[in-house]
């Protein structure tokens, strides 16, 4: 089975059925299914070929789910990019995984266009109400260029292309913020994705008259699955753009009757600053929470609030999507755990030979299933560090490099990271990827980038400068710069210039000095590590 | 204070703070979450400025896109709160 046969069916089974609300706007599972058809064969004549990728670049809306079904439906891979990327890395990821086409819109626009000399690979594109005009500018660049809303008021090929895939084939790249700095592409397989989708219907017991509102970024795997796992169930998706304005957000849960609302902690803690008395969300059956954990006191509030709703405590990398998850009846008792292993999942605590380990000692989590990656695209080595060997010949398990203990009863508990990824309103940030960019700054000598606790992100982002010799530069400069360069989430929220940054013994900028000396200035708490 | 200052304010801050400093075409009746402007974050950030300005309180049901989305929006909205307090 593929990806893309949970759109299929469901057009068969039940064609009339809503698949997807956005704003206003409701469309069915056949109107989805023809509508991404139609796509998937201009992909094709365009010249995208089965294992091509397709490189998507929209914010959370009907042409975003479009895309992605096109690409599968075309035998190809598709990544999703978050649409506030800018140039220089959509240039690296476009090169990196060799794109044949981007699908992107008029947001992405000033971005794309920086990139079209530097991107060889790069065949088509296609433009999300497009003008004529800038399809010229991209036909002028050497591309092939399609308006996508020309492509939608065709009248041709209906029915989806003929299937060249089998299940072991790259379905997505899923780009994820690497220790090193460059972001890495996830290589997940039809099967690992239907793998991790069904494990979580399984425990969220999601069913067709499920309505789940997403409004997570379909770039980050946590909002792209909501839109998979309601595709799979043949449930119903409200796709939203954004939590800016809670109240919207919440009015929709009402009106729509939405019964899953996927958040992050930085969602909660903005809800909990509201007055929620007049929402009772009669219909709301669940809240899931990943990408950090939930502190306890907003586990309370949210029981106290909602006491009908169940809170589901996971965990999860992108590597194999999700690894755990605390059975709700669970959360009262243990509410820092993160609970255990997914069905048809097997996760356990190794030292550091690889051997497993008993309750309350501390090891790295290793996890067992066809719902783990195969790998990173084109980095053997990175590849072979967090993909060892397993029990049978041949089976790769992964090495998750977070540190976990259990307890008695095999519940999970997050000590901490291995690496120093900073979590920030859900989402991952490489301090060396900021710390690239801040060096790119003229004037700028030494560059050290750190989380610190915020309340509502979870982390912020922090980045402490030393300054060249008669450089002036203030931080309104600093932000400029890496709000030009970076994702609006990595762009720093603090700048601080500092005469000299500690080093370790082999001169080298010391990150744990820099925090200790951080958290003593400002009087904050040490960094909770189950954040 | 009149709308032309209301409005002079308000620029000011959002390409201050989100654009620092550049305003990079920036229209008043541009969408601020859909152009990118702004966040959830930047939602909060720009109601304390609104409410510490202005000296007028956003009650939770004010936070829409009708009274924040733009910096037109933004504007009609405080004059119509300065009014009524």
């Amino acid at each position: 089975m593929q990806v893309e046969e949970f759109l299929e069916r469901n057009a068969r089974q039940n064609p009339e059925k809503i698949a997807l609300i956005c704003g206003s706007a409701r469309y069915t599972y056949q109107q989805v299914e023809e509508a991404s058809n139609l796509l998937a064969h201009a992909l094709v004549s365009s010249g995208v070929k089965r294992g091509d990728r397709v490189v998507v670049v929209l914010p959370n809306s009907l042409e975003a789910v479009l895309a992605i079904f096109a690409t599968l439906k075309a035998g190809a891979v598709f990544v999703v990019l978050n649409s506030t990327i800018k140039a220089d890395k959509l240039t690296y990821i476009l090169n990196n995984c060799r794109a044949s086409a981007v699908i992107f819109g008029a947001r992405t626009m000033a971005a794309a266009s920086a990139c079209w000399a530097d991107t060889p690979h790069l065949q088509s594109a296609f433009l999300v109400e497009s003008t004529e005009a800038q399809l010229d500018l991209i036909r002028s660049a050497g591309k092939k260029a399609f308006s996508f809303d020309e492509v939608q008021k065709q009248t041709g090929n209906r029915l989806p292309p003929a299937k060249k895939c089998i299940d072991i084939d790259l379905a997505a790249l899923i780009y994820t913020s690497g220790s090193t700095g460059r972001p890495k592409g996830v290589m997940m397989t039809h099967l690992n994705i239907i793998s991790a989708a069904t494990s979580i219907t399984t425990y969220l017991e999601n069913r067709a008259d499920d309505v789940v509102i997403n409004v997570l970024p379909l770039a980050f795997d946590y909002g792209l699955y909501q839109l998979l796992m309601m595709f799979q169930v043949g449930g119903t998706l409200v796709l939203h753009d954004s939590f800016a304005y809670p109240n919207v957000v919440l009015d929709k849960i009402l009106q729509e009757g939405v019964t899953g609302f996927p958040i992050v902690p930085t969602i909660s803690s903005l809800l909990l600053q509201m007055n929620l008395s007049e929402y009772a969300f009669p219909k709301l059956r669940y809240i899931s929470n990943t990408a950090a954990s939930l502190p306890v006191e907003h586990i309370r509030k949210l029981r106290s609030l909602f006491p009908h709703v169940r809170i589901y405590s996971m965990y999860g990398l992108t590597e194999c999507k999700r690894v755990s998850y605390l059975p709700p009846d669970q959360i009262d008792i243990r509410p820092a755990s993160v609970g255990r292993g997914m069905p048809n999942e097997e996760v356990y605590v190794v030292d550091s030979n690889g051997n497993r380990v008993g309750p309350g000692v501390v090891g790295e989590l290793v996890i067992r299933g066809a719902n783990v990656m195969k790998g990173y695209w084109e980095l053997p080595e990175e590849t072979d560090q967090c993909l060892r060997p397993g029990p049978l010949p041949g089976e790769k398990v992964l090495y998750s490099g977070d540190l976990f203990r259990t307890d008695e009863e095999g519940y999970l508990y997050f000590v901490g990271r291995r690496d120093d990824i900073i979590k920030t309103r859900g989402e991952k940030v490489s301090p060396r990827e900021v710390e690239e960019v801040l060096y790119a700054l003229d004037g700028v000598a030494e560059a050290a980038v750190i989380g610190v606790p915020d309340p509502v992100l979870g982390s912020a982002v922090k980045a402490i400068l030393t300054l060249s010799p008669g450089a002036q530069i203030t931080s309104q400069d600093v932000f400029r710069h890496c709000a030009s360069k970076l994702e609006d989430f990595m762009v720093p929220k603090i700048v601080e210039f500092s005469e000299s940054l500690p080093k370790t013994e082999s001169g080298k900028v010391s990150k744990r000095a820099i925090k200790e000396r951080d958290s003593k200035l400002e009087g904050a708490p040490a960094l909770n590590p189950s954040e | 204070m009149n709308t032309g200052d209301i409005q002079a304010d308000i620029h000011n801050f959002v390409v201050e703070n989100f654009l620092f400093g550049k305003a990079d075409g920036l229209a008043d009746d541009d969408s601020l979450v859909s152009k990118g402007v702004i966040d959830s974050t930047g939602v909060l950030e720009l109601i304390s400025f609104v409410q510490e300005r202005f000296g007028i309180r956003m009650e939770d049901r004010e936070v829409i896109p009708d009274n924040l989305d733009s910096i037109k929006n933004l504007v009609a909205f405080i004059t119509r709160k300065v009014q009524q307090s």
